[in-house]
C-alpha cells in the first residue's frame, strides 16, 4: 500500500467524488424485486448494485445440517465475475467471499427469530452484479430489507455502512478507490434499536480515539440508511393505498 | 468447534456469569510457549503452545510473479488448516470458513501494520518473492486467532532470505535474513452472556455468543474482526482496544526477547 503511489482522495475539503467527510453515496432500495424468491430487495448504492433474495424457512438439506431448536440460517455473497471495473472475475465465491458470507450471516443469526423454526433452513443469496467499494456493507443492508419483505420475524433491522480514514480524517462510506488507497477501512453493521454491535472488521491503522470517531460517524448515517430501508418497506403498500384514495 | 455436553456448558456458563473463572483471571493469558526454527527446512517456523492450542506455522518463499497493482512488490499468502488430528470436530476437506476466517484475519493483521517489507522481495521486473504463510493448527482448545498470529510473526522474524541466481533458488548456505519492519500481535475475547474473557478456551470458545479480535502494534490498532452472532456494545468495544493495548506488551516481549536471544 505504502510504496504505491497514492492519488490525492481529497482536493479542497471534498472528496474525488464530491462528498464531504460524512457524506454517504446516494442510496436507493427498491423491495420485492424478485418474484420467486420469498422476500428480496434491489439495492444502489452510488455505484454498487445488489440483488438480495430470501428463501425460506424450508426444509433443511443436506438433511444432517438441520437444527431440531432452531432454522439454520445459510448466506451466500458473490460477487458477478464482470462486476468489477478490472479484469474478469473468476466464478464461484473465492476465499473473500465465503468469509463475507460467515460474518455476514452471523449479523442475522442475531436478528432473526430463528427458535420459531426448528429443523428449517433460511437462505440468503446476495448477488453484487456491479461493485464500487462498501460492497459487504451494501449487501446486508439490502438482506435486511430482503428478509423483512419476507415476513421472518426479526428483532430489528439491522443496516450496514464502512468507515475509513483517508490521511488525518474519518470518512464515512469508502468508495472503490478510497477502499483502495485508505488508510483504515472499517465496515460495521448495527442493530439500531439497541445500538448493538453485530459486525466488526478493520484493517489499516486507527488510534484509539479515531476509532471513537468512527463509530459515531458510522451511527450518524446510520440513521439515514435506516429510514431508506424503512420507506423501502412502506413503498409498495403505499402504491396500493394511493391507488384506492 | 468444540462438542461439549449440556450439562458441562450449562456448568461454564452459570460459573462464568457467577464471575468465576475456571484457574485464571477474566483477562489473563494461558501460559505461552514459543519455539522458533523447528522445521530446519522451512525458511521460517515456529510452535505456540497456548495452553493446549497447539500451532505450527512454516514460511516458504517461491519466485511468482507480482500482483498487477503492486509490480513492484512481494506477495503474502497465507492459509490455515484446521487439520483433523487437531480435534474430533475438525473433518478433512476443502478449508471451511473458520479456517478461511482465521487465515485472512492473521492475514489482515501482518498486512496492515506492515510486518513483512514487501518491497525487499522485488527481484526483476515480472518476478518477485512470495511469502507463504502455512498455519497448521496441530491441537485445538481454543483461541486460534492470538495463537496463530504470534507464531506467524514469530517465524516471520527469523526467515532466511533464499537467494536468486542465475535462474536457481538458493535456500541454503550463508543467506541473510526476510527483512521485519514491524511486530503485530493480537488479543482474542469471547463475551458469554454478559461477561467477557480474554484467551478463551476450547471449552469457553463452545459457549461464547460472540468473540472479537483486535490486532495492535505499539501506536495503531491494526486489524478487527467480530464474529458469531452475538453482540458487543460500543463501550465494551473501546474498552478492549484500551485492555488490547496492555495486553500486546506482554506478548510483543515474547518475540522481541526471541529476537535478542
Amino acid at each position: 500500500m505504502s510504496s504505491q503511489e497514492k492519488p490525492k482522495l481529497i482536493v479542497d475539503g471534498k472528496r474525488l467524488d464530491g462528498r464531504g467527510f460524512d457524506e454517504l453515496r446516494p442510496i436507493k432500495i427498491e423491495a420485492g424485486v424478485l418474484k420467486n424468491a420469498d422476500g428480496s430487495a434491489y439495492l444502489e448504492w452510488g455505484k454498487n448494485k445488489i440483488f438480495a433474495a430470501v428463501y425460506g424457512p424450508r426444509e433443511a438439506l443436506p438433511k444432517h445440517t438441520a437444527d431440531p431448536e432452531k432454522a439454520v440460517i445459510k448466506c451466500r455473497y458473490s460477487m458477478a465475475p464482470f462486476s468489477s471495473l478490472e479484469e474478469h472475475g473468476r466464478s464461484g465465491p473465492n476465499r473473500r467471499a465465503i468469509e463475507i458470507s460467515k460474518v455476514t450471516k452471523e449479523v442475522f443469526e442475531n436478528v432473526i427469530m430463528s427458535e420459531n423454526f426448528p429443523g428449517t433452513e433460511i437462505n440468503i443469496f446476495i448477488e453484487v452484479v456491479q461493485s464500487d467499494g462498501g460492497t459487504r456493507a451494501a449487501g446486508i443492508t439490502a438482506a435486511a430489507v430482503a428478509l423483512a419483505t419476507s415476513g421472518i420475524p426479526m428483532r430489528d433491522l439491522p443496516y450496514a455502512v464502512s468507515a475509513g480514514k483517508i490521511g488525518d480524517h474519518i470518512v464515512i462510506d469508502l468508495n472503490k478507490i478510497e477502499d483502495n488507497y485508505s488508510d483504515a477501512d472499517v465496515p460495521i453493521a448495527v442493530s439500531p434499536r439497541t445500538g448493538d454491535i453485530l459486525l466488526l472488521q478493520m484493517d489499516g491503522s486507527l488510534t484509539k480515539d479515531e476509532f471513537k470517531e468512527v463509530i459515531a460517524k458510522v451511527k450518524k448515517a446510520g440513521q439515514i440508511i435506516s429510514k431508506v430501508q424503512r420507506d423501502a418497506l412502506k413503498a409498495p403498500y403505499e402504491r396500493i393505498s394511493n391507488k384506492y384514495k | 468447534m468444540q462438542s461439549v455436553n449440556s450439562i458441562k456448558s450449562t456448568y461454564i456458563k452459570e460459573l462464568l456469569n457467577n464471575g468465576v473463572r475456571s484457574g485464571r483471571g477474566f483477562f489473563e493469558y494461558r501460559n505461552i510457549s514459543v519455539v522458533r526454527d523447528i522445521i530446519p527446512n522451512a525458511e521460517g517456523s515456529a510452535q505456540v503452545d497456548l495452553g493446549s492450542t497447539k500451532v505450527l506455522v512454516g514460511v516458504k518463499l517461491d519466485i511468482d510473479e507480482p500482483m498487477p497493482d503492486k509490480p513492484n512488490e512481494g506477495n503474502i499468502i497465507t492459509s490455515a488448516e484446521l487439520l483433523p488430528l487437531a480435534s474430533a470436530d475438525f473433518d478433512i476437506g476443502p478449508p471451511s470458513p473458520e479456517a478461511i476466517e482465521l487465515a485472512r484475519v492473521v492475514d489482515r493483521g501482518i498486512r496492515a501494520a506492515n510486518v513483512i517489507d514487501t518491497g525487499s522481495l522485488f527481484i526483476e521486473e515480472g518476478k518477485v518473492w512470495s511469502v507463504f504463510i502455512d498455519i497448521y493448527i496441530m491441537n485445538y482448545d481454543g483461541n486460534l486467532f492470538d495463537a496463530s498470529t504470534l507464531a506467524s510473526v514469530a517465524a516471520l522474524t527469523n526467515t532466511r532470505m533464499p537467494k536468486y541466481e542465475d535462474g536457481n533458488v538458493i535456500r541454503e548456505g550463508k543467506l541473510g535474513k526476510l527483512k521485519v519492519n514491524n511486530i503485530v500481535t493480537s488479543c482474542t475475547y469471547a463475551k458469554v452472556g454478559k461477561s467477557i474473557m480474554l484467551d478463551p478456551d476450547g471449552d469457553e470458545e463452545s459457549v461464547m455468543d460472540a468473540r472479537l479480535t483486535i490486532a495492535n502494534d505499539e501506536t495503531y490498532i491494526r486489524a478487527m474482526q467480530k464474529g458469531l452472532s452475538g453482540s458487543f456494545k460500543e463501550h465494551e468495544v473501546n474498552e478492549l482496544i484500551e485492555t488490547s493495548f496492555e495486553k500486546s506488551k506482554d506478548l510483543r516481549a515474547i518475540i522481541n526477547k526471541l529476537n535478542s536471544d
